[in-house]
């Protein structure tokens, strides 16, 4: 029982979804369906919430090691949660003076914006910008010349890497725009790699990736596919 | 030399990347851009408007990409503010609000204060549900948003009236760093209804995802911050007036660090590859 | 006499502005002939309306308003209350008026329309739901704000629901023929035809990892991608964390699995248990291991580089969907010198796992790897049904390049590259759409 009724509801939600796409009467069940799943998810943050205060709280009690860590991200937590929950500092919406928490949540000089602002921004940004080292320490490690594939992927690489800048652009500047070799000025090459080759494996491999989705979706619907339910007799 | 490369700290790696940005950042290194096609379909797509015509911007990112993509939301908003058009922001991330309310105070608010909100711009805010929200707002944007991003209902804004889904705009502007984002739109609402127009700026790695719904689907796309340096050009040369606010030169100026950092990595690579080879003729390497 | 000189003065100017008026403000004729029928193939929001265009479309006409009212109530006509819809273009004689509806609820109708008499008879009847028709005007609107007399439909009209959207006929064809051919060829499997899969890399090294991680005393990570469970590539990935959680097991390994989803964090504690109990090793089982993290991606990222430099797993997993923490984690992995093994459907990020990681599941090998690890007939025919779908898109492809190559070739005017190209753009616009 505890692996059949979710097969069932597996196999209900997703059919009707299908369904919905085809007879336009049904159209809003399959939005309906998508919906609950908002719900569930929403409901679904209390629960992580709880599980990350145990986890973190565990690991303070214990004194394991890295446990500081765990003080900062409960701190973080929990300031984030009352200070944005409580729209502490945010005035009311002039259209409704009486109401407290009438007033716009992300309100500029608050003390929610100012954690956006000057914490939650540069740290995302931060890490996104770690990449860029990553990628300079990928590539000296992993771009050998191994074989001839690896010889004409490093030969596009450079022209993709010099064509995005302006050096592609000065080095073939000497070729005018209109004349029959216009093609191999280096920023019209990696425009053409980038429509035709690049196009052209990524057809491939999305045709691919979206048979192999809808056959794992259509294998979970069907319950052929049962791992993801975890424990329980058949 | 060789067993230092060999085995080379990749702290050093980091540390030449590191410099070969930080020097163009600092002495504000800039270099000439020259429009491609793509960007210059995009800026065609917004030319061919009217003034009051109605654009759905569709801001779908957060902070970590507003290195990339920042700079082509500016020039978006720019460009339809000085065309006159009728700006819908919206977005499906949950972050994505900030950054629309960045745009505003920046661009609008700063440069346009003769525009007023509800009549020239309205910002709708964030709906969760991802695609879902493209497949209900397509044919009905009332059913989710009864309200705009402060809690206003879409009733008292007079540029909402007569707005009853996207299929009334007549173009959807979608900056985008991921899911839900350009993809999502392609497929849940310029595919099955082609009357509406696209076009999009992402980030460099969904760029070549993209390439295969040009031009059916989307007619111009601007890809990483080539693509915003590129498009902020058209827009600045076309009304930028003679000097410009430096605010408007954003991707161009972050162009030059990305030139010295591609010439280190293929410096890189080209070193790599002859320390290879050397290990190669020394027999360490099979 | 002066009073009369002005009144005589103030008549003529009357007099030549009177004349002057229609020339300087004449009103455009108004459209003709305006017709509504439902729109096909739709679930009763859509009427199309056409009409004659003005003949002052050239000259004088702006733009057409197009307005809707509600016009009747089950039986009852009622006095239409006309609202703008669109304003259409000079020269265009069509618009589809949207988000119509067939009918309305009883409070509804009361709340709206209660006032009128008429209206309160039909509710009296007692229906829960009574039918709308509605009533259209198109007004031609001049450039100088004047407006034409409006043009009204004739008699009220109600939009009506297919039940089936014709559109998409033959989206469902290819449907049933893809669905048809996995279903085919897992009965065949389970009937017991032998069905033979390539080797893939990166599942083959799972043992060696696993085993790896147990010989050095280390743990073994693994990531199920960034996404929610309604995301099948989070499913497939959790199919897999069953195998990997199985081996782990028997090699009395730890295997930590943090999570960006808390649905996703309870689905993975269900699979790890299960295997778990399946390896015979239920006391092993430590469910604080599988936790939650964080939603925001690169907090989680932030989080994970933090606990693999500390900690030091051995052998990293990252399978599901992932977006521009691929190559920080597999860089961060690559420091460490964990081995670390890879799969997503993510194209823009299989570059970063293909040069950061030792091996990498690719897109399509990715969901194989639920059929390849537990190898039942089943899972194996699903394969084979896959393949069939790429015969028919590779089929198509070849024919597609072909047709427009030779209507090239015979060119594109002559009656055989004519009908070619019709044939590419019908197969473009309308099968595949």
């Amino acid at each position: 029982m505890k692996r059949l009724i979710p097969l069932w509801i597996t196999a209900i939600a997703g059919v009707v979804m299908i369904v919905s796409y085809f007879i336009p009467f049904t159209q809003g069940w399959g939005e309906d369906a998508g919906i609950y799943f908002d719900i569930l998810a929403a409901i679904a943050f209390i629960l992580g919430g709880g599980n990350i205060l145990k986890i973190h709280l565990k690991k303070i009690s214990d004194r394991v090691a890295g446990w500081g860590y765990s003080v900062i991200l409960l701190t973080a937590f929990l300031a984030t949660l009352f200070i944005g929950l409580g729209k502490i500092g945010v005035h009311p919406n002039p259209q409704y003076p009486g109401y407290t928490w009438s007033g716009y949540y992300r309100q500029m000089d608050t003390p929610f914006w100012w954690l956006y602002e000057y914490v939650f921004k540069p740290l995302t940004a931060t890490m996104f910008a770690m990449l860029a080292f990553y990628i300079a320490s990928a590539a000296f490690r992993a771009f050998r010349a191994k074989n001839i594939e690896a010889v004409l992927l490093l030969g596009t690489a450079f022209i993709i890497l010099l064509g995005r800048t302006f050096a592609g652009v000065w080095l073939t500047s000497g070729i005018p725009d209109d004349s029959a070799f216009a093609g191999l000025k280096i920023e019209n090459l990696s425009v053409y790699i980038m429509q035709v080759f690049n196009t052209a494996g990524n057809r491939a491999i999305m045709i691919g990736i979206a048979l192999g989705i809808a056959s794992t979706s259509l294998k979970v619907i069907l319950g052929v596919d049962r791992s993801w339910l975890g424990s329980g007799e058949e | 030399m060789y067993e230092f490369l060999k085995n080379l700290d990749r702290r050093w790696i980091f540390l030449l990347m590191f410099v070969s940005v930080a020097i163009p950042v600092l002495f504000e290194l800039t270099f000439p851009e020259k429009a491609t096609g793509l960007a210059k379909a995009v800026f065609d797509e917004i030319e061919a408007l009217d003034p009051g015509d109605k654009v759905l911007m569709a801001w779908d990112f957060d902070p970590a990409s507003e290195g990339e993509l920042g700079p082509m939301a500016t020039a978006f908003t720019y460009h339809c503010a000085t065309k006159g058009l009728k700006m819908y922001y919206m977005s499906l991330w949950p972050v994505g609000p900030q950054m629309v309310d960045d745009n505003i105070a920046n661009v609008i608010n700063a440069d346009f204060p003769d525009l007023e909100y509800g009549v020239d711009y309205v910002n709708l805010g964030y709906k969760s549900g991802y695609e879902g929200v493209i497949k209900v707002i397509v044919t009905d944007l009332r059913a989710l948003y009864t309200t705009d991003a402060h809690g206003t209902s879409v009733r008292d804004i007079p540029m909402m009236r007569g707005v009853e889904s996207i299929q009334h705009m007549d173009l959807i502007i979608n900056v985008s760093a991921g899911y839900a984002g350009t993809p999502e739109w392609v497929l849940f609402a310029v595919t099955p209804y082609p009357d509406l127009r696209m076009v999009a700026g992402v980030t460099g790695v969904q760029a070549p995802m993209l390439y295969p719904y040009i031009p059916e689907q989307i007619p111009g796309l601007l890809g990483a911050i080539k693509g915003a340096a590129e498009y902020e050009k058209l827009v600045m040369d076309a009304y930028g007036g003679p000097d410009p606010p430096r605010k408007y030169f954003k991707g161009k100026l972050r162009m030059g660090p990305q030139l010295v950092a591609h010439i280190m990595i293929i410096c890189l690579i080209i070193v790599a590859n002859l320390v290879y080879f050397t290990g190669k003729r020394r027999g360490e390497v099979s | 006499m002066q009073s009369r000189l002005i009144g005589s003065w103030l008549a003529a100017s009357l007099s030549l502005g009177g004349a002057a008026a229609p020339a300087l403000a004449r009103t455009p004729a108004r459209p003709t002939n305006l017709i509504a029928v439902d729109h096909p193939w739709d679930d009763a929001q859509k009427i199309d309306l056409t009409w004659e265009l003005s003949p002052d479309d050239a000259d004088l006409v702006q733009s057409y308003q197009v307005l809707k009212a509600v016009a009747r109530i089950g039986e009852a006509e009622i006095p239409p209350e006309f609202k703008v819809v669109e304003f259409v273009p000079a020269g265009r004689d069509s618009f589809t008026v949207r988000g119509l509806g067939r009918e309305l609820k009883r409070w509804q109708v009361q709340q709206e329309f209660g006032e009128i008499e008429a209206v309160a008879a039909e509710l009296a009847k007692g229906d829960k739901t009574l039918h709308i028709g509605y009533a259209f005007q198109v007004i031609a609107r001049g450039k100088d704000g004047s407006v034409s007399t409006p043009l009204q439909t004739t008699i009220p009209i109600t939009p009506s629901m297919q039940w089936f959207d014709g559109n998409r006929r033959y989206f469902l064809a290819t449907v049933f023929i893809f669905c048809g051919a996995v279903v085919f060829f897992i009965e065949a499997g389970r009937r017991g035809r032998t069905l033979k899969i390539r080797k893939i890399a990166g599942l083959e090294a799972v043992d060696e990892a696993v085993g790896r991680a147990t010989e050095m005393g280390r743990s073994v990570l693994f990531i199920i991608g960034i996404q929610d469970m309604n995301d099948i590539q989070t499913i497939a990935g959790i199919n897999i964390l069953a195998r990997v959680s199985k081996t782990a097991a028997t090699y009395d390994a730890k295997i930590e699995v943090p999570t960006c989803r808390a649905l996703v964090m309870t689905t993975a504690r269900e699979t790890v248990h299960a295997a778990f109990m399946e390896a015979g090793r239920p006391d092993a089982y430590n469910e604080d291991l599988i936790y939650y993290v964080t939603d925001e991606q690169f907090g989680f990222v932030a989080y994970l580089q933090g606990m693999m430099v500390r900690e030091k797993p051995a052998a990293c997993f990252y399978m599901g969907s992932f977006f521009a923490e691929s190559l920080i984690l597999a860089e961060t992995g690559n420091s460490i010198g964990a081995i670390q093994i890879a799969g997503t459907a993510q194209p823009a990020q299989l570059p970063f796992f293909v040069a950061a990681c030792d091996y990498t599941l690719i897109g399509e090998e990715f969901f194989a790897a639920s059929a390849y690890l537990t190898g039942t007939p089943e899972e194996l025919g699903s394969l084979k049904g896959q393949d069939v779908g790429k015969l028919i898109v590779g089929a198509g492809i070849i024919g597609g390049v072909l047709a427009l190559t030779l209507a090239n070739l015979v060119g594109p005017a002559s009656p055989f590259g004519t009908f070619l190209l019709d044939a590419v753009l019908y197969f473009k616009t309308v099968v595949l759409t």
